[in-house]
């Protein structure tokens, strides 16, 4: 049985907190009430309950048959995040941190995000626990996912805009912890992915590992067994955790991450971090990372702002150095054609991110026997993608 | 014995320390800088190396980072920057980055360079002690000290555990907040020297928000030095010439005498 991380916060070699000194004791109290809740049957009680009456839970795992056909008949199943409230994965983490940040009496709760998933969901969890929201989002993805940016205002979240560095995602994070080291006696932040410092890799797996606990009970009555492979898109990499982590002790099941090759790896416009990065010290945890030859942190480059981030959570490079789970990337080319045929051919419209999976297992697929199975992820609903899809179609849609 | 131990063994004289972003706004104003600094009464330079992501850095020194590696500045321009100005000025230098940087040029390797040019200490703000330990000991191997920090939010439990880890001083961070000039001085500042004083007898030194000759000469008052660094960094941009930085360290020397 996995039980990682150990009692630093590590996975192997990776993990840690690598914090400034002021948030030390913010993250001493976060690591207490966090074991003090892991066996408190209440508190999984209500976050179940919310889970199912709140977000929409469990999302159905969809046998996606013309896809199947489409790719040679191995059977390929869809779990259905898109489906749940507000449109993605993200919100079984924001309810989890939601009642934590409850649970330890802090009411004001900030936030990053880069597609405007996490953001949305955050507002959505604060709006219903009377929470004060702030989230942080670079300027540059407030941009390209507007309709995100309202449905967080909406929520009553105020939305800052980040103007530092690359103007996305990890420099969201950066402002993010910066309002924390300001107001660390009062704010807790929900951090969106598993990534930073522990326990937060461990709480975000944790939380979103619902996702795998359905897909296993949904699999074995569909197909009687468990699916030969689990794809999942990888940004930070909590979808991928999310459904990965109850499968890691069943080593006969693939687990394979994709990221984001963007304009291609070899053109260095991309956010391949495991495919493509080297180890090291970054947002607080020691793990891959997209650096230069002097270890500054590089700008990426995706089609998807949710994936769109130099760094990646210590849990999936454990996975990558361990051989557990195997780790490819995507350019956004192929995505947008996944992205089409999905549309066009299961009536389902999938975020941007969740297509990298999809692109993947197009071409995986056609190469397996027909009595296999597939499981992706499908994390997360596209329609906060449409202005990006609109002018990748050069307005003609 | 390291350098910077020795500033702290004339227990009439308050330390003061200036920090300066290599390379910003430019390597010429870097070299420029730190003999004006030294000239003018400051008994410790700080030397930032830019990182991209610099999260506890306010808006002044995470600008001054974002041009420096504009300007192309390199951990080993930095040392080579460093280099010459051991050989110009006679008080001690130290690094502050983050971790990553360091990481990847390699732990021995960097103390080593380090200490090659000049180099006596290194302030890591992202670097809690507890992960500090294979640095620490190839740090020790070069005589360089690895100087921790506290803030006003730390434990009695957590002042014992980062002072005993502590070399050369250590540095309290003011305020529960990132860098950057502040018109005020927190509060709980007197209250917060004092916790640390009572559980160790190594110097402290207090930075974060200092930016006046008068919040310089109240913190001495209770702490052995005072840091100041983003007003600095933009007494530096307004005025290339670099005379107000001189006259303003002037003033600042000139109070802590005084007021002695």
């Amino acid at each position: 049985m996995n039980t990682l991380p150990d009692e630093r916060g590590y996975f192997g070699r990776y993990g840690g907190e690598y914090i400034p000194e002021v948030l030390v004791p913010a993250f001493d109290e976060l690591k207490r009430t966090y074991d003090s809740i892991k066996n408190d049957r209440s508190f999984w009680a209500e976050f179940k309950g919310l889970c199912r009456d709140y977000a929409g839970r469990p999302t159905p795992l969809y046998y996606a048959e013309k896809l199947s056909q489409h790719c040679g008949g191995t059977r390929i199943f869809l779990k259905r995040e898109d489906l749940t409230h507000t449109g993605a994965h993200k919100i079984n983490n924001a309810l989890g941190q939601g009642l934590l940040a409850r649970k330890i009496g802090k009411n004001r709760i900030i936030a990053e995000t880069g597609a405007g998933q996490h953001g949305v969901a955050t507002a959505a969890v604060c709006a219903m626990l009377g929470m004060e929201c702030v989230i942080y989002m670079g300027e540059e993805d407030i941009r390209r996912q507007a309709p995100n940016v309202l449905r967080m205002k909406l929520m009553n979240a105020e939305v800052r805009p980040v103007t530092s560095g690359s103007k996305t995602l990890k420099d969201a994070i950066n402002e993010a912890f910066r309002d924390w080291i300001s107001n660390i006696t009062t704010t807790h932040y929900l951090i969106g992915s598993a990534v930073g410092p522990n326990p937060y890799p461990m709480m975000v797996r944790d939380f979103q590992s619902i996702i795998g606990s359905e897909v296993k009970q949904q699999i074995i009555e569909k197909t009687g067994r468990l699916p030969d492979y689990i794809i999942a898109c990888t940004g930070g990499g909590s979808n991928a955790i999310g459904i990965f982590y109850p499968f890691l002790d069943d080593k006969d099941v693939k687990l394979i991450g994709v990221e984001a090759a963007g304009r291609g790896v070899e053109t260095g416009k991309h956010a391949a971090t495991l495919f493509a990065g080297t180890p090291g010290v970054f947002h607080g945890a020691k793990s891959y990372l997209l650096q230069d030859s002097d270890g500054q942190i590089m700008e990426t480059h995706s089609i998807s702002a949710g994936l769109d981030y130099p760094g990646v959570g210590p849990e999936h490079s454990y996975l990558k150095d361990s051989g557990r789970a195997s780790y490819v990337a995507e350019t956004d080319k192929d995505v947008l054609a996944a992205f089409h045929l999905l549309c066009s051919i299961e009536g389902i419209i999938p975020a941007l991110e969740s297509a990298h999976a999809i692109s993947y297992a197009l071409k995986l697929a056609p190469k397996l026997a027909k009595d296999k199975t597939i499981v992706i992820n499908l994390s997360g609903r596209g329609d906060k993608d449409m202005g990006i899809i609109s002018e990748a179609l050069g307005g003609n849609l | 014995m390291n350098s910077i131990d020795a500033i702290f063994t004339d227990k009439g004289r308050k330390t003061l320390i200036a920090y300066i972003t290599v390379g910003y706004p430019s390597i010429e104003s870097t070299l420029k800088a730190a003999p004006i600094l030294a000239e003018a009464g400051c008994d410790l330079i700080e030397l930032g190396i830019p990182f991209s992501d610099p999260l506890a850095d306010g808006a002044t020194i995470q600008n001054a980072s974002f041009h420096a590696l504009q300007n192309g500045v390199t951990v080993k321009t930095c040392l080579e920057t460093a280099q010459k100005l051991s050989k110009q000025v006679k008080i001690p230098l130290v690094f502050m980055t983050y971790l990553n940087p360091i990481m990847h040029y390699g732990f021995d390797a960097f103390c080593k360079a380090c200490s090659e040019s000049g180099i006596s200490g290194l302030i890591i703000p992202d670097l809690p002690p507890e992960e500090g330990i294979e640095l620490e000991e190839a740090a020790h191997r070069y005589n360089i000290h690895i100087i921790y920090l506290l803030a006003p939010t730390s434990t009695e439990q957590r002042i014992v555990t980062v002072a005993s880890h502590a070399g050369g001083f250590i540095y309290l961070v003011s305020v529960t907040g990132v860098t950057g000039a502040r018109k005020d001085l927190p509060p709980d500042l007197k209250s917060f020297v004092s916790r640390v004083r009572k559980a160790t007898d190594k110097p402290l030194c207090v930075g974060f928000g200092i930016s006046t000759p008068e919040q310089a000469a109240e913190v001495l008052q209770i702490a052995d030095g005072v840091i100041i660094g983003s007003k600095i960094v933009r007494l530096m941009e307004e005025d290339g010439s670099l005379s107000k930085v001189g006259t303003f360290i002037r003033d600042v020397r000139g109070v802590m005498n005084t007021s002695k």
